[in-house]
């Protein structure tokens, strides 16, 4: 699966990942499967919700969940997936991410050290393992309107 | 009828429909009418005993039903039921 997005909103989601730092974020990303991959359109921004450790753990609060699939289908989008930062730590996926994850959405993964972000990955878990997707940036996206 | 949204991971379980009507007077009802219409669906939301599962909850408007009276928390023709997955993790130990 190919997931495209612009620059403005790889934006969005590094500066989340540097000012968080040292605490993990995460936020959701929303757009438009089309048969040839997934289209971003939109990034929102999440508390991390996690009671113990947040530079190692993050969580994301049912009702901040489902007001994210209700402003998608109010807005004719779909929640494709979900972001989030591994601080100190490279942009693969856990054994944590593995065990919590879902089928369908793509998972973001942001590796940040202090005021930067070295590297963004995607993964879709398929048959119980996660593959990653390519992502494109592109300047410009039109087609969603 | 109460609608109940289906959250964007369970949508191929509902031939990629977003919300489904039900004719229910609590949540257990909505539960098993949803599970008649999408049998692939219930495995899903209900372990073998039938419990929903851990990593999955539901909520009736904006609250979640363990804070109501959990299934039998009865629900209006106008309700809005949630299924929502528990999304979470982090970096390796």
């Amino acid at each position: 699966m190919k997931l495209v997005l612009n620059k403005d909103l790889m934006d969005k989601m590094v500066d989340h990942a540097i000012e968080s730092y040292p605490m993990e974020c995460c936020g959701f990303v929303f757009g438009k499967e089309q048969p040839d991959g997934r289209i971003l359109s939109e990034v929102h921004r999440a508390p991390n919700n996690q009671s113990g450790d947040q530079r190692r753990r993050f969580e994301i609060d049912p009702l901040d969940y489902l007001k994210a699939e209700r402003y998608a289908l109010e807005n004719g989008i779909t929640l494709l997936g979900i972001y989030h930062s591994h601080p100190d730590h490279p942009a693969v996926p856990s054994i944590h991410d593995l065990k919590q994850a879902v089928p369908f959405f793509s998972y973001l993964i942001l590796a940040a050290k202090k005021g930067q972000v070295d590297n963004i990955t995607s993964w879709q878990l398929l048959e119980n393992e996660f593959e990653e997707e390519k992502i494109t940036i592109e300047n410009r996206i039109e087609t969603l309107n | 009828m109460a609608k109940i949204i289906i959250p964007t991971p369970l949508r191929k379980f509902t031939n990629n429909l977003a919300t489904i009507e039900v004719e229910a007077i609590n949540i257990r009802e909505s539960i098993n009418a949803l599970s008649s219409l999408f049998p692939d669906l219930k495995k899903q939301i209900l372990d073998d005993a039938g419990e929903i599962r851990q990593f999955v909850r539901i909520y009736l408007g904006d609250e979640d039903i363990k804070v109501l009276n959990n299934e039998k928390t009865p629900v209006t023709h106008d309700a809005v039921i949630s299924i929502v997955p528990a999304i979470a993790g982090g970096i390796s130990d």
